[in-house]
């Protein structure tokens, strides 16, 4: 099983009952998880869930406190950041400022002592790649924010590694590069076919470029999966409300039959899929989107005033009163302002109520 | 086993099987009469010894290097590295049981000494052999916990770790240890508490005489008053200095500035040799007011006026290196908050300015206060009768009547003062400095100062300045006549006599001052860079790894600055006079004392410099493949020129002007400068003196201008805005 380290592609990533503490604390608590070679896998959470920590572990940044961590199927658990073959872009990019673009892009090979024109050569290649071409002697200092992250991706990429991680590397770009530069990155890696592990703290940046994502929690996985698991199944009220927004609701389960259950929201009541919930207690993620509103009222749906409304362009973000709490509704396209204290019925959507499990 | 460790490995044999193991008397390499014998007799080898049994107690670091030697080859991680950390550990435990057990004839642990074979026999001191031995084995114990997983499996953070750990044990823990150890224990080996006490509180010491009756007051509360009064004073000195550059209109601040390096390449005491000059019975002032106003000379310069007086002229501008910087960071937005809410200038300064500026002020105080108490060269030349703890214990070494166990007793008490005083600022201190500079630029303009305290200031100042000019005027023209105060003739002769060169038969250093000249560049010229190398990997060591004992290696760092040069010598003449390290009276001894005498000054430069290098630049490099050493030589380095520059320039400078620490370690092959100006005064030749301090002050100021240079810039396409960060630019005040 272990793979020699020649160059092979993509390699997996495996955690196993992995935990990282200092002192007291426990930043990563007992956390499993494979990525599968040639995918882009994101750890999505808040700051402080311990995302960033998992993402050097991988790097070999820190030792594991306990269990296991493999990459390629080989024990790396002990081993140091320099002897792993994984990269790693840095949230800060780290270029080094007292060297050119291609010496930053070369440091690896050099460092590894594979000659200078090998190093030059590998540098250009793959400067050329992230459409650096001309910058090469450049200083950090002298380029735009946007193109000190292609040279800090074209620095990680320059020894071909195994695994390449990522952390929260938009976070120093405006919106709008922001989207370009994490299309780019997808491609990139779709092209060469590399594994990613990526930290971010922004759902939609996660929902736009992981193959899987890794929702995290304090220090553990909230919930593991494709995009479009996590947001139209989540395991829990915090995936729930993390990815995308959602009114959280206590609700009652009144029966389930065939899968199906019949569920009680206030005065309203609705039929969803039981996610394997028994009758009882149970807790209902809305959507805001799946909140539909109309002044006439309609059997099955709840009364409300409307408490707020704000006009975004191309939405309106509408607080609606109801017996219930208050609710959170998005109308996209609407015209239309909502006065305050106007009286509503709230209906719900097909799509977009998920039952979640109470607690 | 990865190929470092072999080379280790092959370094533990050479030291082990190769090099003569002890120290040898004569080593030389022109002439080879010392190696007689060889590989047995005095520069034998260890292998040599312990093999023909003349030395049995040598063979177990042998057999530790045998064991890892037998792993060389292994592939097995695991094993490899449990029996590299048990034969680094358990070598290093009999390689030190052996060296303190066996040492001179009757002495040592003999109950010891016999359970490893041998009995009854003497040791001299260890040599190059010893020392690449014990170094192998401390490798190979740091390789194994490396090969553990320690500090992330890095070698090179392990061992230097090792390193690190083991030279400051050596060369500060185990002589201050030794002190303590002599002051309760006789010379001839029996534990003397009795003596501790009657000496601990011996009147000299704690007597209150001068208030209770006519005679002197005990030597520590001297100290202490000196002490306190030359903290007060200095800090007063420093912050009105600082207010009136910053706060006002004043001009001369770049004079200021400069004035403020002065003291920093004057050797301490030359202060108060040119005050001897200036004020002594025989001095040009006292000699002008006798002449023309009848006053008549006196004595008044020898005793507490005439030290505190040079102390506080030597040591006021540090204060103001250190105010200047407080009150620079105080933002002015903070003041200017203040007056938008209807105080006054007045009231601004005292309710908002002063409490922020207090805890500057108190680390001024306890710095002055610090400096004072270890000062050595002002009470010597100028204290008389008014004795302080460091001349005190000098002459308890030096003097006619020797005696260790008061010479121990009275370092512990300086030790104490001095350490008392660090404590009280890092623990009063550390968490209360109110930086008030952040990221955010800041566009208020600073309040200018309340006219009273202008005032006040000013009047502090001026005479200060003054005084300094002076001085630094007698110093430098005091070599050039024949004899300040009585005769201004001009003569080259205390010149000639110091610096004759006679090219009449090839290149002779003739004056009397070349010898110890030339000892003190080379050694402060081999120290520095030690220093820098020390101080910077431990800096790093203590900012950029995790271990465990962190906390405690940088307190023991800290540590070592507390410790008073006087207080230091004492220490390694106890320590280092006799075997297993038995190193007094080479030069060696005086490069190993700068060393460690001035490893904080590198290790807080190297952490200043360290922290504004952004930690993911050193992790970028480490998942680029590059190991520690890669990453602190090509990254971390380049970007620290500069921590690098003041960390060389402070040690060389330090190691030129000491006199405290090297004065008991100087012997008549290995002289100082600054010991031999000291003997020049004692014998009353002061233009002799004056001109060679004159003469190592420009030499000082050129050495500085000189590693500038050849250290260089470092290269850094954003290095304004770093140094922007460093030094915020106040904006001027114009009142």
């Amino acid at each position: 099983m272990p793979e020699p380290s020649t160059k092979t592609g993509p390699a997996s990533v495996e955690f196993r009952n992995v935990s990282m503490r200092y002192g007291a604390v426990t930043a990563v608590d007992n956390v499993s998880f494979t990525i599968e070679p040639g995918q882009l896998v994101t750890l999505l959470g808040p700051s402080g869930c311990g995302k960033t920590t998992t993402l050097r572990m991988i790097a070999g940044l820190e030792i594991a406190s306990e269990g296991q961590i493999l990459i390629g199927g080989k024990d790396v658990t002990k081993l140091s950041a320099a002897d792993r073959d994984v990269s790693m872009v840095f949230q800060s990019y780290a270029l080094f400022p007292h060297m050119s673009v291609l010496e930053n892009a070369a440091y690896g090979p050099t460092v590894k002592g594979l000659g200078k024109d090998v190093a030059k050569q590998m540098a250009l290649e793959k400067l050329a790649l992230v459409g650096l071409k001309g910058f090469e002697n450049r200083y950090p200092s002298e380029l735009s924010g946007g193109q000190q992250q292609r040279v800090a991706v074209a620095r990680a990429l320059v020894l071909e590694p195994q695994v390449l991680l990522f952390d929260e590397p938009l976070s120093n770009l405006d919106a709008k590069l922001r989207r370009r530069v994490r299309e780019e990155i997808r491609e990139l890696q779709q092209k060469l076919n590399l594994t990613v592990a990526y930290v971010t703290h922004d759902q939609e940046e996660a929902l736009a470029v992981s193959d899987r994502i890794i929702v995290m929690s304090n220090a553990r996985i909230a919930q593991e999966g494709a995009p479009r698991d996590l947001y139209e199944a989540p395991a829990n009220a915090f995936v729930a409300d993390f990815i995308g927004d959602a009114n959280i609701l206590a609700v009652t389960v009144k029966s389930v039959l065939e899968g199906l259950a019949h569920v009680e929201i206030g005065e309203a009541s609705v039929t969803l899929p039981a996610r394997s919930l028994s009758a009882g207690p149970a807790k209902v993620a809305i959507r805001p989107e799946a909140l539909l509103l109309s002044q006439t009222p309609a059997p099955g749906s709840l009364s409300g005033r409307i408490a707020k409304c704000a006009y975004l362009g191309n939405h309106l973000d509408i607080m609606v009163d109801t017996a219930i709490g208050e609710l959170f509704v998005v109308r996209y396209g609407a015209r239309q302002m909502w006065e305050p204290g106007t009286p509503v019925s709230v209906s719900f959507a097909d799509t977009g109520v998920t039952l979640i499990p109470p607690g | 086993m990865a190929p470092a460790t072999r080379l280790v490995l092959l370094i533990g044999w050479i030291g082990y099987a190769l090099l003569p193991w002890y120290l040898v008397e004569g080593m030389g390499l022109t002439r080879f009469g010392w190696l007689a014998g060889y590989p047995l007799g005095k520069a034998g080898s260890a292998l040599a010894l312990a093999l023909s049994g003349q030395a049995p107690w040598l063979l177990p670091p042998g057999l530790a290097l045998l064991a890892a030697t037998a792993f060389a080859g292994s592939t097995n991680r695991r094993r490899t590295a449990t029996v590299l950390i048990a034969a680094g550990a358990l070598g290093m435990l009999l390689f030190f049981a052996q060296a303190f057990a066996i040492v001179l004839k009757d002495q040592g642990m003999p109950a010891l000494a016999a359970l490893l074979g041998g009995a009854g026999a003497a040791q001299r001191g260890m040599g190059g052999g010893a020392f690449l031995t014990l170094l192998s084995l401390l490798l190979l114990l740091c390789h194994g916990l490396a090969y553990r997983g320690v500090c992330r499996g890095d070698l090179f953070t392990t061992s230097s770790i090792g390193i690190v750990v083991l030279l400051i044990g050596l060369f500060i823990f185990f002589p201050v240890w030794i002190i303590l150890k002599s002051a309760l224990i006789e010379a001839d080996g029996t534990f003397a508490p009795a003596a501790f006490f009657a000496r601990f509180f011996d009147s000299t010491i704690w007597g209150l005489g001068c208030v209770t009756s006519g005679t002197n007051c005990g030597v520590a509360w001297n100290t202490l008053v000196l002490a306190v009064l030359c903290g007060v004073i200095t800090t007063l000195l420093g912050l009105a200095c600082a207010l009136l550059i910053l706060r006002t209109g004043m001009p001369g601040k770049r004079i200021m500035r400069a004035l403020t390096v002065l003291p920093i390449i004057t050797p301490p005491f030359v202060i108060g040799l040119a005050l001897i000059l200036l004020f002594g019975r025989a001095g040009a002032i006292s000699t002008l007011l006798y002449e023309w106003f009848a006053i008549p000379r006196s004595r008044w310069l020898y005793g507490l006026p005439g030290v505190l007086l040079a102390q506080v002229l030597a040591f006021a501008p540090i204060a103001f290196l250190v105010l200047i910087g407080v009150v620079q960071g105080i933002a002015p937005s903070l003041e200017e908050a203040s007056q938008t809410l209807g105080a006054r200038r007045w009231q601004t300064f005292r309710t908002v300015t002063w409490p922020l500026l207090r805890p500057g002020i108190a680390n001024a105080f306890l710095l002055g206060f610090v400096e004072s108490m270890a000062d050595f060269g002002n009470p010597l030349v100028l204290g008389g009768n008014f004795e302080v703890l460091s001349t005190k214990i000098f002459f308890a070494v030096v003097g006619a009547s020797y005696n260790q166990g008061q010479a121990a007793v009275l370092a512990i008490i300086l030790l104490a003062f001095t350490l008392g005083a660090f404590w009280i600022q890092q623990r009063w201190l550390g968490n209360r400095s109110y930086t008030t500079v952040t990221g955010k630029g800041d566009a208020g303009l600073p309040t200018p100062l309340p006219r009273r305290i202008t005032w006040l200031a000013a009047a502090a100042i001026v005479p200060w300045v003054l005084l300094t000019v002076v001085i630094y005027l007698v110093i430098l023209v005091g070599g050039f006549v024949r004899n300040m105060g009585r005769d201004f003739t001009p003569t080259l002769e205390h010149y000639r006599t110091g610096f004759a060169i006679d090219v009449s038969d090839g290149l002779f250093f003739e004056g009397s001052a070349w010898s110890s000249f030339f000892t003190t560049v080379k050694v402060a010229a081999i120290s520095a860079p030690l220093t820098a190398l020390i101080g910077l990997l431990t800096a790093y060591l203590l900012t950029r790894q995790r271990f465990h004992g962190r906390a405690a290696l940088e307190f023991a760092t800290m540590l070592s600055f507390a410790i008073p040069g006087t207080v230091l010598g004492v220490a390694y003449i106890l320590a280092f006079n006799v075997p297993p390290i038995e190193i007094t009276g080479t030069g060696l001894i005086l490069v190993i004392a700068f060393v460690f005498r001035n490893m904080p000054v590198g290790v807080r430069s190297g952490i200043a410099g360290l922290s504004q290098i952004d930690k993911s630049l050193d992790e970028a490099s480490t998942t680029l493949r590059a190991r520690s050493f890669t990453t602190l030589t090509r990254v971390v380095l380049p970007l620290l020129k500069p921590a690098l520059v003041s960390a060389l320039v402070y040690s060389f400078v330090r190691s030129m002007t000491a006199v405290s620490a090297v004065i008991f370690l100087v012997s008549a092959e290995y002289n100082l400068s600054t010991a031999y100006i000291v003997g020049r005064v004692e014998a009353g030749e002061f233009g002799l003196a004056i001109a060679y301090s004159s003469a190592l002050i420009v030499f000082m100021a050129l050495g500085i201008v000189l590693i500038q240079l050849l250290v260089g810039e470092r290269k850094l396409g954003r290095r304004s805005r770093v140094a922007a960060v460093a030094a915020p630019a106040p904006a001027p005040a114009i009142g």
